[in-house]
C-alpha cells in the first residue's frame, strides 16, 4: 500500500507537467529541430527545398562578404545598445533606489511601463520624433543645427533600441540594489570614505552582477531585434533579424534563411548561458557567497 | 541619508522624458485634423479614429488579437498552474530540465521560433490555422504566467492546508478551498501578463499569420512599412490606451511592479 502511494506521488509532478512537457516538445523542441535539418538541405530556385544532406546554405553564408557586413552591423548595433543602456540604466536604477516613498514606486512604473506597450508603437513613435519634420529636428532647427537625416540611419536604430531595452537593464540593477543596506553606505561616509570610493567600493560590487545580467539580457535581445530594425532602419539598412525575415518571406530560400536562424539562436544561448557561468563560478566565489 | 543631488534629478528628468516621449507624441498625433503628421497646436479632430474603425482589415486584425490572445493566455496559465504546482512543491530528478524548457522561449529569439514554427506549420499544412497560431501565442506566453504562478505558490503559507489535511479534509478538497483561491491573484495576474504579451508579440507572428489571421501588432507593421499616415497614430493611441488601462486593472489585482520587477 505505501509502495503503491510512493510510487503514485513520485509520478505527480511528471503527471501535472505533462501537458505543457507535450505541448513544448511539440512546438519549441521539435520546430527547432526541423529547422536543423532544414538548414543542411538542398535549396534550388526553381524547385524550392530538396531533400539530401548539404552544407551548402553555410558555405554561401561564409562564403559572402554581404553576410560578414549584417553580422558585423549587428554586432555593433547591440554592442553599442548595451554600452548605452549601461551608461544611462545603472544610474538611473540608483537615482529610483534613494527616491523617497510615493516617487520612487511612481517613477519605476514611467521607466518600466513601456515594457508592456507593442514594440511597433514604440518603434512608430520614434519614428514621428526622428523624421525630417519631427520635435527633435525642429528642436535642431531652433538651435541652428539643421536638419539631420536620423530616421533609416544606424542612429534611429540604437535609439529605439535603447528605448525598448533600458527597462531590461534597470531591473537587474534594481534588483541587486534592493539587498544593498543603506546604513552600509553611511558608515563609509561617517568613516570619511569619499563619494568616489563608496560607489566604486560598496555600490559597483552591489550592481555587478545585476549589470552583468542587464547586459547580457539587453546584448541577446538586441541582437535578434526585429521590428525595430524593420521599421526605423529602412529596406537598406539590414541586420541579421531582417536578413532571415527576407531569405524566408521574400527569397523562400528557407534553407539560407534557417541557417543564419540557426547561427543567431547559438550566438544567444552562448551569450545568455555564458552569463550562468560567469555568476556561478568566479564571481560567486570571489563575492564568497556559495 | 544624503539627499538626491541637482545633476541626479536632471539626469532622471532626462531619462523621464526619453521614456515617455514616444508614447506621448503618438497620443498627440493621432488627435490632428490634418493629413501629414503634425501636432495639433490649435485644433484637434477626431477623424483619424474614425478612420480606424472604418477600416476593416484593422478591425478584423484586432478582433483576431482578441481572440488570439484570450484563448492563448487562457491555455497558457491551465498548463502553467499545474505545472508550477510541480515545479514550486515537488522535488524530482528532472524539474531544472522542465523549469528550463518552461523558461525557454525567454531565451530562444521570438523571431527564430517564428521561423520554427513556419517550418512544422507548413509540414502539417497547418499555415492559415488560428488554432495553431494560439498555440504557438501559448508557447510564448507561458514563462510569464508560469513565473506569477510559481511566485505565487512560494509566497504561500501552508499552516491553513496543513490544518485542513489534519481536519481530514482530502487533498482535492483542500486544492479547489484553499490553495486554489490564495493563488488567485498570482493566477489572474499571470493570465494578464500572458494576455498582453500575445497582444503585443509581432515579431514571431509575423511569419506563422495568413491574412485571414493576421494580428493586430503584425498588421500595423505592415501598413507602417509601406505608408505612414496620422491613422497609425490613432491606432497606436488606442493601443496605448487599452495598455495603460490593462496596466490599472493588473496593479488593482496583483501590483504591478511585482509583475514587472519579479519581486514578491
Amino acid at each position: 500500500m505505501s509502495t503503491a502511494t510512493n510510487a503514485a506521488s513520485r509520478a505527480t509532478p511528471y503527471a501535472l507537467s505533462l501537458p505543457a512537457i507535450a505541448l513544448f516538445a511539440l512546438m519549441v523542441l521539435l520546430p527547432l529541430a526541423l529547422t536543423g535539418v532544414l538548414s543542411f538541405q538542398e535549396y534550388d530556385a526553381e524547385k524550392g527545398v530538396g531533400a539530401g544532406f548539404t552544407l551548402k546554405s553555410y558555405a554561401h553564408v561564409l562564403g559572402d562578404s554581404y553576410y560578414y557586413e549584417i553580422f558585423f552591423r549587428t554586432g555593433w548595433i547591440a554592442a553599442l545598445v548595451t554600452l548605452i543602456c549601461v551608461l544611462v540604466g545603472a544610474p538611473e536604477a540608483y537615482i529610483l533606489s534613494r527616491m523617497g516613498k510615493p516617487w520612487r514606486s511612481i517613477f519605476l512604473l514611467v521607466i518600466l511601463a513601456p515594457l508592456l506597450v507593442s514594440v511597433v508603437v514604440r518603434a512608430f513613435g520614434w519614428s514621428l520624433l526622428l523624421g525630417p519634420s519631427g520635435i527633435v529636428n525642429q528642436i535642431f532647427g531652433a538651435m541652428g543645427i539643421g536638419v539631420v537625416k536620423m530616421l533609416y540611419t544606424p542612429t534611429a536604430v540604437v535609439v529605439a533600441l535603447v528605448h525598448v531595452m533600458l527597462p531590461f537593464m534597470v531591473i537587474p540593477v534594481w534588483t541587486s540594489l534592493q539587498k544593498l543596506d543603506p546604513m552600509v553606505e553611511n558608515a563609509a561616509l561617517s568613516l570619511n570614505a569619499s563619494q568616489w570610493t563608496v560607489m566604486r567600493r560598496i555600490v559597483l560590487p552591489q550592481i555587478t552582477p545585476g549589470l552583468l545580467s542587464g547586459s547580457l539580457i539587453v546584448f541577446g535581445l538586441s541582437a535578434s531585434a526585429f521590428a525595430i530594425p524593420g521599421l526605423l532602419g529602412g529596406r537598406r539598412l539590414k541586420m541579421v533579424a531582417t536578413l532571415i525575415y527576407d531569405e524566408y518571406l521574400h527569397e523562400l530560400n528557407w534553407p539560407l534563411g534557417a541557417a543564419i536562424a540557426l547561427a543567431l539562436l547559438v550566438v544567444n544561448l552562448v551569450v545568455m548561458l555564458s552569463y550562468n557561468a560567469v555568476l556561478e563560478g568566479g564571481y560567486a566565489k570571489r563575492m564568497g557567497r556559495s | 541619508m544624503r539627499r538626491t543631488g541637482p545633476l541626479a534629478i536632471a539626469f532622471h528628468t532626462c531619462v523621464t522624458i526619453f521614456m515617455i516621449a514616444p508614447l506621448v507624441i503618438v497620443c498627440l498625433v493621432a488627435f490632428t485634423p490634418e493629413n501629414t503628421l503634425s501636432i495639433p497646436w490649435r485644433a484637434y479632430s477626431l477623424r483619424w479614429f474614425r478612420a480606424v474603425f472604418d477600416h476593416s482589415d484593422l478591425m478584423q486584425s484586432f478582433w483576431n488579437s482578441l481572440g488570439i490572445a484570450t484563448a492563448a493566455a487562457t491555455l497558457s496559465v491551465l498548463l502553467a498552474v499545474p505545472a508550477g504546482i510541480a515545479i514550486a512543491r515537488y522535488d524530482f530528478p528532472g524539474r531544472q530540465a522542465l523549469n528550463g524548457l518552461l523558461l525557454s522561449p525567454l531565451i530562444v529569439p521570438h523571431l527564430v521560433l517564428g521561423v520554427a514554427m513556419l517550418r512544422l506549420f507548413a509540414l502539417l499544412g497547418a499555415r492559415g490555422s488560428a488554432t495553431w497560431l494560439a498555440l504557438a501565442h501559448v508557447v510564448i506566453i507561458t514563462p510569464y504566467a508560469l513565473r506569477l504562478v510559481v511566485a505565487a505558490l512560494a509566497g504561500l503559507d501552508r499552516s491553513a492546508e496543513q490544518a485542513a489535511l489534519s481536519l481530514g479534509a482530502s487533498h482535492l478538497t483542500v486544492f479547489r478551498r484553499i490553495t486554489l483561491p490564495l493563488m488567485l491573484p498570482g493566477i489572474t495576474g499571470g493570465w494578464m501578463l500572458a494576455f498582453i504579451n500575445s497582444f503585443d508579440e509581432v515579431t514571431m507572428s509575423i511569419f506563422i499569420t495568413s491574412p485571414q489571421t493576421v494580428t493586430l501588432p503584425v498588421r500595423m507593421y505592415q501598413i507602417a512599412t509601406e505608408s505612414i499616415d496620422p491613422m497609425m497614430a490613432a491606432v497606436s493611441a488606442l493601443m496605448v490606451a487599452l495598455t495603460a488601462l490593462a496596466m490599472i486593472v493588473l496593479d488593482r489585482l496583483y501590483g504591478l511592479d511585482k509583475v514587472l520587477v519579479g519581486q514578491h
